[in-house]
């Protein structure tokens, strides 16, 4: 036997080998009396419903990832409306007054106007003010920055998620499905990309591609981060082609891409989905993290990284050019991760809500009812 | 297994090699090499970008120059080490010996911190799945998970550096403040150990009222700005570790065991005076020398208080002694920590945070003690920067495969044998559950190498990632190429020790040899 190189998705790693039977009756006989019970009522809650009306009832009473998924779609809603849309030639203005590139006179300092504590308890009152988030020291609108740097940033942690979960599919399908030398080429080529650090690779390829603009730089980041995604989707499917529906699949005559498409990638699907969201919530910390560095979106344009790079060094003195932007990777970042843990926790059949008091009691008392039933 | 490792080793070689070629000619196409030369308004412009075509060889393309690069390095076989030069002309072998030496320690430092504290942290919040503080540290690793690593440095920075350093001129800690520290103790505590109400209530007011007495003492006595342990402390700490490691190692049941473990901690109190007289010559060398020395004298021991279970005694004294010779040395630091901290070149502000060590220190003092703290108050800072974000990670994947682990069937057998929970938990699931851990901090070496270049950029180190940062900016392949050597050997080495440890952790799994 030689030593596994087992793939291991991002933070936990119970989802890949999720048994996918666990849902069937005949598992639930092998377990114990009093788990079968409590299987039971679980069964009995979702008896007809396809495995995809499951997933997305299990999703959505996860309250952590449904909270996230309504901040972040807030989110996304502001920073689109608030600086409009200016994307192939399209200019569609948003309802703020100013945009990210205007240049005013700088007002009280540079302070943030916006005020959330009211007068009665002492503060300024509630007001969004002329500049909600300030002013930078040339006179530059903070909160139009910061809503035109959410915008790219958002935009490019979606291409890059698209792009390198596709190729992350198509190379660790192929290299797990059809094994032998397709999949040695690959899984080396894997390995040279993985060698390099991330944020080596990405600022190496952000310092080239930085001034074509934020979309090429998306799809360059997109094609240097499939790595990871790729050794998941390999090990899954280099499981699934062994199990006896694809056997029947193939004796029923069907061609490989039939069974790839039909068969097995659809069984891949919680893999795919829930390390993609991870992908994309560590996308943004590379975008920030080469921004950062200066290698990321170049001037005109601004991305979160750009605004923290630009604005780093006036901490001291204008601590709310430093605050607005990073506040706002921490929350997409945040969010991004929750809503992928509740995907994580929808795909998982294994998984088990975390009971509150009343259901642990009673948990324990149909436990105790089955185990005097048994012994009777 | 021999043979394993060396098929290993060379084929980590060439992905090296293939990785490192597309690198080179990344960077080298990621700019122009000549654009200051080509804007300055120097006269002999053109003689200077003649003179630097020559120094890099830029009339070669690059995917052929990189095979100049790779001669140099391959030199390192007839002992003449060349990693070409950067565009000042200085040699990069040069750059790299005095950036490599903060960085590893920098890398290293957080990444052993990471594993242990990530590792703990899961275990605990694994055994105490679904209570409050499986919660709290659940929701505290996904925010630092989600934490972007220049945040946490620029953060640390402003507010633990520099507000401890002002704290420092009065270090006088207010009522309130002692107060919510004990709280959050005694919460924490009730938390980890768990029980009905009345074991919990106990351990708030025990673990709570400990902190508030500690806390209160150290205001009063204003030990921070003078602090030791002192015989006594030292003698109590290492009764209490003798208890805890025979507890976890051997079971309290198992008498040799502990006893092994108060007969090293004997001996620890007994040298305690006679190394505190001679620590004053020691070196850096001597000292791990004799951190070697008590743990050979801990398996000793143990071997010597023999029975049947010499190995588990020899283990635990090992364990023990070594744990009590860092409390000594722990102690010994502490004790130069004023002379340190009120010297003239500190004068009262320990905390680094600009550079990877004090200027001109050397040609002050040339004392182990004080060079150590003066390295240990400039690592601080960055080290806990880069361990934060793998820490949450570690204690997601540790909490999840220890959970996976006590799922499993022969968990419930042991139990059902009547084995007791510790050895349910230390022999049967830990072990097990540290494999899939192994892999994931192997892998995640890239990431730290990423936190290490943001945040030694924001502490000013002048270590491999600010030489990285320059390289790139410049488009100066040779140095940039020098940084992906060192940390893709390191990379590839980190696999070579996860591939050791996995034979080592799971019997199960033997090479084909």
């Amino acid at each position: 036997m030689t030593i596994p190189l087992s793939p291991q998705p991002p933070l936990r790693d119970d989802a890949q080998d999720a048994d996918r039977d666990t849902l069937t009756d005949d598992t639930v006989l092998d377990d114990a009396i009093g788990e079968r019970n409590e299987n039971a009522i679980e069964l009995k809650e979702i008896e007809g419903m396809s495995q995809g009306r499951i997933v997305v009832r299990r999703f959505l009473r996860h309250r952590g990832a449904m909270v996230s998924a309504i901040l972040l779609l807030i989110l996304v809603i502001l920073a689109f409306s608030s600086e409009g849309i200016e994307a192939l030639g399209l200019h569609i203005p948003g309802w703020w007054k100013y945009s990210y590139t205007f240049i005013g006179n700088v007002t009280n300092g540079g302070h943030p106007t916006l005020s959330v504590i009211p007068e009665w308890l002492g503060g300024a009152g509630i007001r969004w003010g002329e500049h909600p988030f300030g002013q930078d020291e040339i006179g530059h609108d903070t909160f139009a920055q910061v809503m035109r740097g959410t915008q790219q940033s958002l935009m490019i942690v979606f291409v890059v998620g698209v792009v390198s979960t596709f190729i992350g599919i198509v190379v660790g399908a192929a290299s797990g499905f059809f094994r032998g030398a397709v999949d040695t080429i690959l899984m080396r080529l894997t390995d040279v990309f993985i060698i390099i650090p991330l944020l080596v690779l990405t600022a190496v390829l952000g310092r080239t591609y930085g001034n074509s603009g934020s979309f090429v730089l998306a799809i360059v980041l997109g094609l240097a981060s499939w790595t990871g995604l790729a050794r998941l989707v390999r090990g899954d499917v280099l499981g699934l082609r062994e199990r006896e529906f694809v056997d029947a699949a193939r004796v029923a005559g069907a061609s490989n891409s039939r069974i790839m498409f039909v068969h097995i990638l659809p069984n891949a699907i919680g893999v795919v989905i829930v390390n993609a969201t991870l992908l994309m919530s560590a996308t943004i910390l590379t975008e920030a993290a080469i921004g950062f560095l200066g290698f990321g979106v170049q001037a005109p344009d601004v991305s979160l990284g750009k605004l923290i790079y630009d604005f780093q060094t006036a901490f001291t003195v204008r601590p709310w050019l430093f605050w607005w932007p990073g506040v706002m990777i921490v929350i997409i970042a945040l969010t991004i991760n929750f809503i992928g843990d509740g995907l994580r926790d929808a795909f998982d059949p294994r998984q088990k809500r975390a009971l509150n008091r009343a259901a642990r009691l009673a948990k324990a008392e149909a436990r105790a009812k089955a185990r005097v039933t048994a012994s009777s | 297994m021999l043979t394993f490792l060396t098929r290993r080793l060379i084929a980590s070689i060439l992905v090296l090699l293939a990785a490192s070629y597309v690198v080179y000619l990344l960077s080298a196409n990621s700019g122009d090499p000549l654009e200051d030369l080509r804007t300055s308004t120097a006269r002999n412009k053109e003689q200077l970008i003649q003179q630097r075509i020559h120094l890099l060889n830029l009339d070669i393309p690059a995917p052929l120059r990189y095979f100049i690069w790779l001669g140099g390095v391959l030199k390192v076989f007839i002992g003449q080490f060349d990693l070409g030069k950067s565009r000042s002309g200085q040699a990069v072998t040069d750059m790299l010996a005095s950036a490599v030496g903060v960085t590893v320690q920098l890398l290293i430092t957080s990444t052993l911190l990471a594993i242990i504290f990530g590792i703990l942290i899961g275990i605990t919040t694994a055994l105490r799945q679904y209570s409050g503080y499986d919660y709290t540290v659940t929701t505290l690793s996904f925010l630092f998970f989600s934490l972007p690593s220049f945040f946490v440095a620029v953060i640390l920075k402003q507010y633990v550096g520099i507000g401890f350093n002002n704290f420092l001129q009065s270090p006088v800690i207010p009522w309130w403040v002692i107060l919510i520290l004990a709280l959050l103790a005694g919460g924490i505590w009730q938390g980890i150990l768990g029980g009905d109400a009345k074991k919990r209530l106990i351990t708030v007011a025990v673990a709570g009222g400990a902190t508030a007495a500690v806390l209160t003492f150290v205001t009063l006595t204003g030990w921070l700005n003078n602090p030791s342990l002192g015989i006594v402390v030292v003698g109590i700490l290492g009764v209490g570790l003798a208890f805890l490691v025979a507890a976890l190692t051997a079971g309290l049941a198992n008498r040799k065991s502990l006893y092994t473990g108060l007969t090293v901690v004997a001996i620890g109190l007994a040298i305690y005076y006679p190394f505190n007289l001679i620590s004053d010559y020691l070196t850096i060398w001597s000292v791990l020398g004799l951190g070697a020395l008590a743990v050979v004298v801990g398996v000793v021991v143990g071997y010597l208080w023999g029975g049947t279970d010499r190995g588990i005694s020899a283990r635990t004294g090992g364990i023990t002694a070594f744990l009590v010779a860092f409390l000594i040395a722990i102690d010994r630091f502490m004790r130069s920590w004023s002379n340190y901290a009120n010297s003239d070149i500190i004068n009262g502000r320990p905390i680094g945070t600009v550079g990877a060590g004090t200027p001109n220190l050397s040609d002050v003092t040339s004392n182990f003690w004080i060079e150590g703290l003066d390295n240990f108050t400039h690592l601080l800072l960055p080290t806990i920067s880069v361990m934060l974000i793998s820490l949450a990670a570690y204690s997601r994947y540790s909490r999840a495969s220890l959970l996976d682990v006590l799922n499993q069937d022969y968990i419930r057998t042991a139990r059902a044998k009547g084995v007791s929970e510790r050895a349910v938990v230390m022999r049967h699931a830990f072990r097990n559950a540290l494999i899939p851990i192994t892999t994931i901090v192997a892998f995640d070496f890239g990431g730290l190498v990423g936190g290490a270049i943001i945040t030694e950029i924001i502490f000013a180190w002048s270590g491999m990632g600010k030489l990285f940062n320059d390289a790139l900016h410049l488009v100066d392949v040779n140095p940039l190429m020098g940084f992906f050597l060192v940390t893709g050997s390191v990379a590839v080495l980190f696999n070579l020790l996860a591939d050791l440890s996995y034979t080592a952790l799971d019997p199960r799994i033997r090479v084909a040899v």
